[in-house]
């Protein structure tokens, strides 16, 4: 699967996050993960999508993204160019004589408590897809009771940003 | 006939619809005045002058009530048609004719439902309209209020853009917005939905508003280095194909095409959406490809090493199986839209742009290859296609059974109603007679459904035609299945005075799809008779409906032609009545066959000229 990182400033207005994803929806386009929030411009939120680009090819996705009016600019964020993170909240079964492992398994992957009782830990991890996906596969023999995690959000490494002076390139509008 | 308006009371209406226009524009310039202490509902009308509306088709009801009090007082004239759906059609025969934006009206819920496949067939046709709908009031937005449904949800998709509007203040900016989305750019359909408290409330209005649409900003003019490739493209094929679509229509830019088409000599073709783009008459003009194309122009796109394609979009219906379309050519695709570049067949040189500009600097860049003596010699091209074009002719034979043959009455009333008359057809065998047996001349003179390929366009459209251009003789040519979906439309033509004349071709039948019985459910014919019939499924001699007493109850002439003897008469007959809208039941075989066809998912190359005739190509010669 070729997954693809697009970061989309779009206006922040009532409807835009149904605009888009019916978009993907009525040309069969696949979304790996939307995540949809504010930017340092309160006119404007940032939505950053992982697309499945053998779905469509990625040029027709952000083509026809460009189309809806209400978006303003699209950027491809590829791994190396980019930071990109999730965020998981996952409430694992820790008895006492399995609590140990549970603990020392948060703090190898940088995870932290956010809340106990006597039968489970609830525990908070950021990262990238795969670190999460590997501190999932050492939790899930243990017993995970339920989980919640965001789509992926990212930035662009280095002074540049999508708005402001020094923009990064956005993908091509015109061919 | 029973009841015609009479022939003063149709001048008088002819007087007041040039009248409007006229008067539409000064009204303009004093709406432009700024006004404090109105209603929503009077800033949305001089929103409206201010654009320079001319004709709103409609229909009032409970939601947008508060805006036609207003109108009533307004220059902007109001159709009331009969059907939400006609209204759509009308505004989009009315856009189509006269290259300016139509406008539709409707209410809240079924009203604003009615309009959902006049705006996808205006969408998919890339059609400039504006859509007014009333919405229930802004706080009972979601609480499924008596007639209350989610337009603006439901036609996302269907529509360029849409807005619903809560603040009477920003009336002025969402109809300012509405009309440049519309207009600009790839063209197309934009809703703006009103609650019923907006259009209530007291409010100012002052013009020309703010625009805010930071995220709109159509590419119109063409990149030199790619217009410069192309043109060099252009001077090296030795088998180059001009593929015209409807964009060359939209933009305008037919006296370009036309100075480009002689410049390099090529042969162009002209899709369905581009009939009058480039005259039948020139002898550069292969005619229509596609499914059911002629073969010349289906076997120049399969043959060419270059295709030039303009405001064109590599549909389905042209391309047929897309894995073996063109096999052999190049692609330079000049479209105003990005997304159209590439999604079906990539191109080699891609050419963001209006047609007209493209066209254009085409042009130019051509004239300086030429001048570099960069030139191709396409005698043995034009030696191939005019074997073809000799050879496989488009033409029809005659039914066996003796009854009417539907293309020739097509043909005649193209040759009796001539190249100034606009033709709106409806969608199935009638339509791809009239865009094979018609011949087209100028733009803006066939009208059809291409995209949606919407049953029942040809009379509201033909309506709203008629209005935009009343000096202009208007036919519908309509089947018998498709007339009966729309014709309500009539008594709308025969109150208001829009004397549209309609050819009903009524073979009993919804005939495409008995053509597809015929040749592919071995002659099944399920569902497709639309006549009555006894229980061994002949013919039982009663007409339902009875067309001409259907046309004269809708207050038309209604008269009827069963044999090929009458045919001129009766289009002529037709033609004399200027003061009513007229219908012709032309009754005709049933057994009729579009062709050449290519069937649904096949390669072009296995094009059939006729039924079980597979032309020879000569394939040694290319």
């Amino acid at each position: 699967m070729t997954r693809h990182t697009l970061s989309v400033l779009v206006e922040n207005k009532a409807g835009v996050l149904a605009r888009v994803s019916a978009l993907f929806s009525r040309r069969a386009f696949n979304i790996e993960s939307l995540a949809v929030g504010p930017t340092e411009n309160p006119d404007l939120s940032r939505m950053t999508i992982v697309v499945d680009a053998e779905s469509a090819p990625l040029e027709q996705v952000t083509k026809q993204l460009n189309k809806l009016v209400e978006v303003i600019k699209i950027v491809e964020l590829d791994g190396a160019a980019a930071v990109q993170r999730e965020l998981l909240l996952v409430k694992v079964r820790a008895p006492l004589a399995d609590r140990t492992t549970v603990l020392q398994t948060a703090e190898l992957f940088r995870a932290r408590v956010v809340d106990v009782n006597t039968d489970t830990v609830t525990l908070e991890a950021t990262g990238t897809p795969d670190k999460l996906q590997a501190l999932l596969a050492v939790l899930a023999p243990l017993g995970i009771k339920e989980m919640a995690q965001s789509g992926t959000v990212a930035l662009g490494r280095g002074p540049r940003s999508m708005s402001g002076a020094g923009t990064l390139r956005p993908v091509d509008r015109t061919a | 006939m029973t009841t015609t308006p009479s022939e003063s009371a149709t001048r008088e209406a002819a007087e007041a619809l040039t009248g409007v226009e006229t008067t539409a524009r000064s009204i303009a310039e004093a709406a432009a005045e700024p006004a404090t202490g109105i209603t929503g509902a009077q800033s949305l009308v001089r929103s409206l002058e201010a654009v320079g509306v001319e004709v709103v088709f409609g229909i009032p009801g409970g939601a947008i009530l508060p805006a036609y009090d207003p109108l009533f007082d307004s220059h902007v004239r109001h159709v009331l048609v009969r059907h939400e759906q006609g209204a759509g059609h009308a505004a989009t025969g009315y856009a189509q004719a006269t290259g300016r934006v139509g406008v539709c009206m409707a209410t809240s819920g079924p009203g604003a439902t009615n309009l959902v496949t006049p705006l996808a067939d205006a969408y998919m046709d890339s059609v400039p309209l504006v859509a007014i709908t009333g919405q229930v009031p802004s706080r009972a937005i979601g609480t499924d209020a008596f007639q209350e449904a989610d337009i603006r949800g439901i036609t996302m998709p269907i529509t360029k853009h849409n807005f619903l509007v809560t603040d009477a203040a920003e009336i002025p900016q969402r109809i300012a917005e509405a009309f440049h989305l519309a207009a600009t750019g790839r063209p197309g359909p934009v809703l703006v939905d009103i609650a019923k408290d907006a259009l209530q409330a007291t409010t100012d209005f002052s013009w020309p508003p703010r625009m805010d649409l930071p995220g709109y900003k159509p590419t119109t003019r063409p990149h030199g280095k790619q217009v410069r490739e192309a043109a060099a493209l252009i001077a090296a094929a030795r088998r180059p194909v001009l593929y015209v679509g409807g964009g060359v229509l939209k933009a305008g830019a037919t006296a370009e095409l036309a100075e480009l088409a002689e410049l390099t000599g090529a042969p162009v073709v002209t899709t369905l959406m581009a009939r009058g783009a480039f005259p039948d008459s020139h002898p550069q003009n292969l005619g229509m490809p596609g499914m059911h194309g002629n073969v010349a122009a289906v076997t120049a796109l399969q043959k060419a090493d270059l295709l030039v394609a303009l405001g064109a979009r590599f549909d389905d219906r042209v391309t047929g199986e897309l894995s073996s379309f063109a096999p052999h050519a190049q692609v330079v695709h000049a479209d105003i839209d990005p997304a159209e570049i590439g999604k079906n067949r990539r191109a080699d040189v891609p050419i963001v742009g209006d047609a007209k500009e493209t066209i254009a600097e085409l042009v130019g860049a051509l004239r300086a290859e030429h001048r570099a003596g960069r030139t191709s010699d396409l005698s043995a091209w034009w030696a191939q296609l005019d074997d073809w074009r000799a050879r496989y002719p488009l033409g029809y034979e005659w039914p066996e059974d003796g009854s009417l043959s539907p293309q020739y009455v097509i043909e005649r009333l193209g040759a009796i109603a001539g190249p100034d008359a606009i033709y709106a057809s409806g969608v199935g065998q009638h339509q791809m007679w009239a865009a094979q047996f018609i011949r087209y001349e100028k733009p803006g003179t066939w009208l059809n459904s291409g995209g949606l390929g919407t049953m029942g366009y040809a009379v509201p459209a033909a309506m709203g035609a008629k209005y935009g251009r009343p000096d202009t003789t208007v036919w519908a040519i309509d089947g018998d299945g498709c007339f009966q979906m729309t014709n309500q439309e009539l008594a709308t033509c025969a109150i208001e005075g829009i004397p549209v004349k309609v050819a009903v071709i009524n073979n009993g039948n919804l005939g495409m799809v008995r053509q597809w019985q015929t040749l592919f459910y071995e002659g099944r014919y399920s569902n497709t008779k639309l006549h009555p019939v006894d229980a061994e499924g002949r013919p039982r001699p009663v007409r339902i409906p009875d067309f001409v007493a259907l046309a004269e109850a809708l207050g038309c002439v209604g008269l009827r032609c069963e044999s090929k003897d009458d045919v001129d008469a009766v289009i002529e007959k037709a033609m004399a009545i200027t003061d009513a809208p007229v219908v012709i039941d032309f009754v005709v075989g049933a057994d009729a066959q579009v062709w050449p066809m290519v069937a649904a998912g096949a390669s072009n190359d296995d094009i059939l000229a006729a039924r079980d005739l597979r032309p020879v190509f000569g394939e040694g010669q290319v």
